[in-house]
């Protein structure tokens, strides 16, 4: 799975980093920092989750 | 069948069907128009048309969209039965409100608040929290049973909690929590809760002007030094009298009412509050759960369409207002089987409790620290924690824009 962050979006909600804190942090300004954009296996659950519960839909999966 | 947002008479209004409960739950007439018509036009006392959307994706769909689903308000008061203010006064009630403001203004000011409320800074806050709440749990158990676990314990925390983190005095908190509760309260007449609206103000501007003399380390002296120095793009006075005001409010007021009714909830499925207290693993899934669950935010602030739009098949035009009944969402059978039930052990992290789309709530992260801090404590420091009166006894606040208890005697 393939994970894209859209930074101009993002609200600074936390909401990916409390889903999946292995593929997903915040920088000093809140906002979203992706750690892991080729989501391994094993967090592909989690990260599948954080895309699904992003508040501002700047999370996207442009690959399953 | 018809509805009221607001009522100017001296007698309790009748409350709008998205506000009306049975204990925890919505009532049956709510969760069947959720389910059998979802969007429905209902009527204000301010005569512009209503719209109250029920169904959780429709709730979703509205606050993702923040150009056809409007936070500003001008619309709204400028109909017919809107309480009225000069232009002046007006921008400044607007002011670094952020839940009355739009992208892209709205995200100017959202920015500068994102970096105080993040998961990482969330934790640094732990500790002190852990402590705010046991030194709390001693006060209790020193006085003894009775408690009212309300004002003993659910108010009191998160108010300290965000006089600290905010830097408002904590001496200062029966003043503003009264004001807060009756700013909220819809039975109250329109015109005393102005007057309490613009006393709030006064209070907020007199810390401002204290911190824009000698900002400290909390967050009104982080905004004054880092976004007040008057540079293009800086927070304006009114601005930062504006924020501080929402943050208070939103701090004290909603968390308190989670663990008041969040016990209460607990108290009432004894098998549910043993694993909350038992099993470490289990907390965070019971907060998200009880926030679907209890949904004490009624429908938060209402859009307005900024073109003709459809929600839910059904045809909206401009200039309407549209009211989210958030506690009906989340109960939705469309995305939660058996909503009705309180269920710690389920997947409850798709509710929209906190909101949806860029107003989504920004201290959510800090709520979160307090309950799953909260409410292991309490029940580990009285695993013998029941009602001190019948369950019928205890009183909800219903005349509240959110959703809680009265108080709750409770005894160990």
């Amino acid at each position: 799975m393939k994970i894209e962050a859209d930074r101009d979006i993002c609200i600074g909600a936390g909401m990916c980093v409390m889903n999946a804190e292995e593929v997903f942090d915040q920088g000093d300004d809140g906002i979203v920092v992706v750690l892991e954009a080729d989501v391994p296996p094993e967090h592909a659950d989690a990260a599948a989750r954080a895309v699904a519960g992003c508040p501002s839909g700047a999370l996207r999966r442009i690959e399953d | 069948m018809t509805e009221t947002l607001q009522d100017e008479t001296r007698e309790a209004p009748t409350l709008p069907l998205h506000m009306r409960r049975d204990g925890f739950d919505p009532v049956p007439d709510m969760a069947a128009m959720r389910d059998d018509e979802g969007v429905r036009e209902v009527d204000t006392a301010f005569g512009m048309p209503a719209f109250l959307v029920a169904r959780h994706a429709d709730v979703k769909a509205v606050l993702a969209d923040s150009v056809r689903f409007s936070n500003e308000s001008r619309r709204a008061f400028d109909a017919p039965g809107a309480p009225k203010f000069s232009d002046e006064e007006r921008e400044r009630m607007r002011a670094g409100n952020l839940l009355g403001v739009d992208p892209p203004e709205h995200t100017r000011l959202r920015r500068m608040l994102t970096p105080e409320f993040t998961v990482r800074r969330m934790r640094r806050l732990e500790p002190r929290i852990i402590e705010i709440v046991d030194d709390h749990l001693d006060a209790m158990e020193k006085a003894g049973a009775p408690a009212d676990l309300v004002a003993d314990f659910a108010l009191p925390i998160p108010s300290l909690v965000i006089c600290e983190l905010l830097g408002v005095p904590y001496a200062d908190r029966a003043e503003f929590q009264e004001r807060t509760s009756k700013l909220l309260d819809i039975s109250l007449p329109m015109d005393e809760r102005m007057d309490l609206g613009r006393a709030s103000r006064d209070y907020m501007a007199d810390l401002v002007a204290r911190a824009q003399a000698a900002p400290g380390e909390d967050m009104l002296g982080m905004l004054v030094r880092e976004h007040g120095s008057g540079n293009d793009g800086d927070l304006t006075t009114d601005e930062l009298i504006g924020i501080a005001g929402l943050l208070l409010i939103a701090g004290h007021e909603t968390t308190s009412n989670m663990l008041g009714l969040g016990t209460l909830a607990l108290l009432r499925h004894p098998d549910q509050l043993a694993l909350v207290r038992d099993d470490p693993a289990a907390v965070a899934p019971a907060v998200e759960e009880l926030l679907r669950f209890l949904g004490i935010v009624h429908s938060g602030i209402p859009r307005t369409t900024t073109e003709d739009v459809e929600v839910g098949g059904v045809a909206i035009p401009a200039d309407s207002l549209v009211i989210l009944a958030l506690a009906a969402a989340n109960r939705d059978p469309r995305v939660v089987a058996d909503g009705d039930r309180l269920d710690i052990t389920r997947d409850a992290a798709g509710h929209v409790a906190f909101g949806h789309g860029v107003h989504h709530c920004l201290g959510a992260p800090l709520a979160r620290m307090e309950m799953r801090t909260a409410f292991p404590a309490l029940l580990r420091r009285f695993p013998g924690l029941k009602l001190a009166v019948p369950f019928e006894e205890v009183g909800f606040r219903a005349f509240h824009f959110i959703y809680g208890l009265q108080s709750l005697p409770v005894t160990w």
